[in-house]
């Protein structure tokens, strides 16, 4: 269908460009190694506190390294009005949010691909629950983040401050997604039983449909020439 | 013409409850008069909701119609609105204090309200960083869309998080006298009057002020 | 080929654009003059479906070009004095990310097509970001005569070019022109605009102030014209 043949060309688009320089994923690792480093310097890393504040740290890193790469995301449309041809081109705005979206959703998987790992190194956390559900819910919360992020990093893009605007105006609409991603990783790690996590699934889920389809029918306001 | 009789009665009302609160209703057995911090608490959160609520509501509108009568509306029920949540956030406390001994908890009302204030600090900030009055418009709408969305997810989250640890605080167990109850209805009414009549004020001069950059322009090209 | 009815566009309570009017002929090759801020630019957007005007109507090949935009956004293109490219990918990939988005068959071949036609065949596999903005020019009109659009905008195409850069546009441009191709081009440049064109058309303050054949014109007489014209409108 030509809707998502576009989609992928503009993801297709983002990926070769970022595989060309590799300068979102690069700074986006080295800021979150540091987030980490500046944890263990906060928290004493042998303490038992570690331990209860650890899916917190995780979350945290995820979220402020996350932010580097939304901010990045559309100024690279802007340098020669690409968002311009983008839009002479595009089908549909939705596809312009959708590709975007699923850009900066793998962008940040493969950073926290990397980071978990040297978190429970560093740590030295060992987790009781299945890493199976604690993917799903990485993927989950990653997901949720990027579909709002890409939305309003659309429209700080255009304001005149957008890299203070957006963690501004973000932070308090990722809320939900910020308790119930902590809480499930925390109930996760500690190996509890389903009906301990599967409340916190739930709200990541309808977090991310919500974010996915409202964010994807009001685009075409947002990105209005 | 409205506007003043609007004014009247909300000075009027704003007055009588005044006077309810503070002379009329009898003080909480326990708290004494500190509880009577109560009636403006509630009724500012009211204000709140409602003033976003609005705000919801003039995002669609102006997305709609594109008319800037409802960006006028949604800009000023959205200064209004953080205004009241201000008091809310700022008489919380003070009650809190003797009420339960602390200044703040997180419990899920006022987690939820410190939440709304920062949506909607956020939406004001929108405003203040995009010049062009269209795009303005424009990106608010969408956020005051957005952010009232996120309202009730916001409260289902934060309860949840709260009642896996035990219960500290349950206001509900309130108990009031009937003076009280009626008090309490007469000062959200007041407040609602009043809402209503900073609503029309500030739409009022936003249009002044938008017919005068009209009429300058219309000068200009003449 | 385009009609475009009563187009009047207001942002805020700035009306750019009053009521414009205007039939362009399939093959017709359109200059637009006007001093800044007259709405040319505003105008061109509306056209090509980047903008949507606040009321009016707009008609590409009989087809509502309001409410199916997405059917007839393939017979535009659109050259302006941003290039729309993207810096960090080859020529070659800039191309085939917009082939992909339009969705044209055997791509790799047509690429090689208008990368010969701009003259651009030997840099295919260099970053844009080393172009010269001449060649970064020459592969913006690449990019937008790749997916065969039946109309052209070009928006001040000259800006910023050297004088053998803007002898290649002019050359590409002619080529076009011959192979019936409808364009429709903002310049400030009186002769450039002359050289090409059937039709000039003059905006000023949101409104077609002139519209006459280019037939007869020198850059002298248009120039003379156009003061005119705008001298008309101050009074």
């Amino acid at each position: 269908m030509r809707y998502f043949a576009q989609v992928r060309a503009l993801l297709w688009k983002d990926l070769v460009s970022e595989l060309r320089t590799k300068e979102m994923v690069s700074s986006m690792l080295i800021f979150s190694f540091l987030v980490t480093v500046v944890f263990s310097f906060a928290f004493e890393p042998d303490s038992d506190t570690i331990k209860q504040v650890f899916p917190g740290i995780i979350w945290a890193a995820f979220i402020f390294t996350g932010i580097l790469g939304l901010n990045r995301s559309f100024i690279n449309e802007k340098g020669n009005d690409c968002i311009m041809g983008l839009m002479s081109a595009a089908v549909d705005k939705g596809v312009i949010f959708l590709g975007k979206m699923t850009g900066n959703f793998i962008f940040m998987t493969v950073m926290e691909a990397i980071t978990l790992p040297v978190l429970f190194v560093l740590f030295d956390y060992r987790m009781k629950g299945s890493p199976i559900l604690l993917i799903i819910v990485v993927v989950l919360g990653t997901l949720g983040f990027a579909a709002i992020g890409t939305f309003l990093s659309a429209l700080s893009v255009n304001t005149s401050n957008s890299e203070v605007l957006l963690p501004i105006i973000l932070f308090p609409l990722i809320t939900p997604l910020l308790i119930a991603a902590v809480k499930a990783t925390a109930v996760i790690l500690a190996g509890g039983e389903f009906a301990e996590w599967s409340n916190w699934l739930t709200i990541l889920l309808a977090y991310d449909i919500i974010f996915t389809v409202i964010p994807w029918f009001l685009v075409d306001y947002v990105l209005e020439v | 013409m409205v506007r003043k009789v609007l004014g009247w009665i909300t000075f009027v009302m704003v007055l009588t409850a005044t006077y309810l609160v503070f002379l009329w209703v009898p003080n909480e057995k326990v708290m004494g008069p500190v509880q009577k911090i109560f009636y403006f608490h509630v009724a500012s959160a009211w204000i709140g909701f409602l003033a976003f609520f609005v705000v919801f509501i003039a995002g669609i509108a102006y997305l709609v119609t594109r008319n800037s009568f409802w960006d006028s509306v949604g800009a000023a029920s959205a200064e209004i609105g953080v205004m009241f949540t201000t008091i809310v956030l700022i008489t919380g406390p003070i009650w809190a204090r003797s009420a339960w001994n602390a200044w703040w908890t997180w419990d899920p009302r006022l987690t939820t309200t410190l939440v709304l204030w920062f949506i909607y600090v956020a939406y004001l900030l929108i405003r203040s960083s995009v010049h062009e009055q269209e795009k303005k418009s424009r990106f608010s709408a969408v956020f005051g869309i957005v952010g009232f969305i996120d309202v009730p997810i916001v409260w289902f989250s934060i309860r949840w998080w709260r009642t896996i640890h035990p219960v500290v605080v349950d206001s509900s167990g309130l108990a009031m006298s009937s003076k009280m109850s009626f008090t309490l209805i007469f000062s959200v009414a007041a407040f609602t009057f009043l809402y209503f009549y900073l609503l029309s004020n500030s739409v009022f001069v936003e249009r002044m002020r938008s017919e005068l950059s009209e009429l300058k322009e219309a000068l200009l090209n003449r | 080929m385009l009609k475009a009815e009563n187009i009047t566009k207001k942002i805020g309570n700035t009306t750019i654009l009053h009521g414009i009017d205007l039939n362009i002929a399939g093959g017709e090759f359109i200059t637009v003059f006007g001093p800044n801020g007259a709405g040319k630019s505003t105008l061109l957007k509306i056209l090509s479906m980047l903008m949507k005007p606040s009321s009016g109507n707009l008609t590409i090949n009989g087809v509502n070009a309001l409410k199916d935009t997405a059917r007839v956004r393939g017979s535009v293109g659109v050259i302006s004095h941003r290039t729309f490219l993207y810096d960090n990918l080859t020529a070659e990939e800039n191309l085939e990310f917009y082939g992909r988005m339009y969705g044209i068959d055997n791509l790799r071949d047509r690429v090689t097509e208008v990368l010969s036609e701009v003259g651009l065949e030997l840099a295919f596999n260099d970053p844009v970001r080393i172009f010269s903005r001449g060649m970064q020019q020459r592969l913006a009109i690449a990019r937008a005569i790749l997916h065969r659009p039946e109309i052209l905008f070009l928006d001040e195409p000259y800006t910023g070019l050297d004088q053998q850069a803007v002898e290649i546009l002019n050359s590409v441009l002619a080529r076009l022109s011959i192979k019936d191709r409808t364009v429709f081009m903002i310049t400030h440049n009186f002769e450039q605009g002359l050289d090409l064109s059937d039709r000039i058309l003059i905006i000023n303050k949101g409104r077609l102030a002139f519209t006459e054949k280019a037939k007869g014109f020198t850059p002298d007489k248009l120039k003379k014209v156009y003061m005119e014209v705008l001298g008309g409108a101050v009074s």
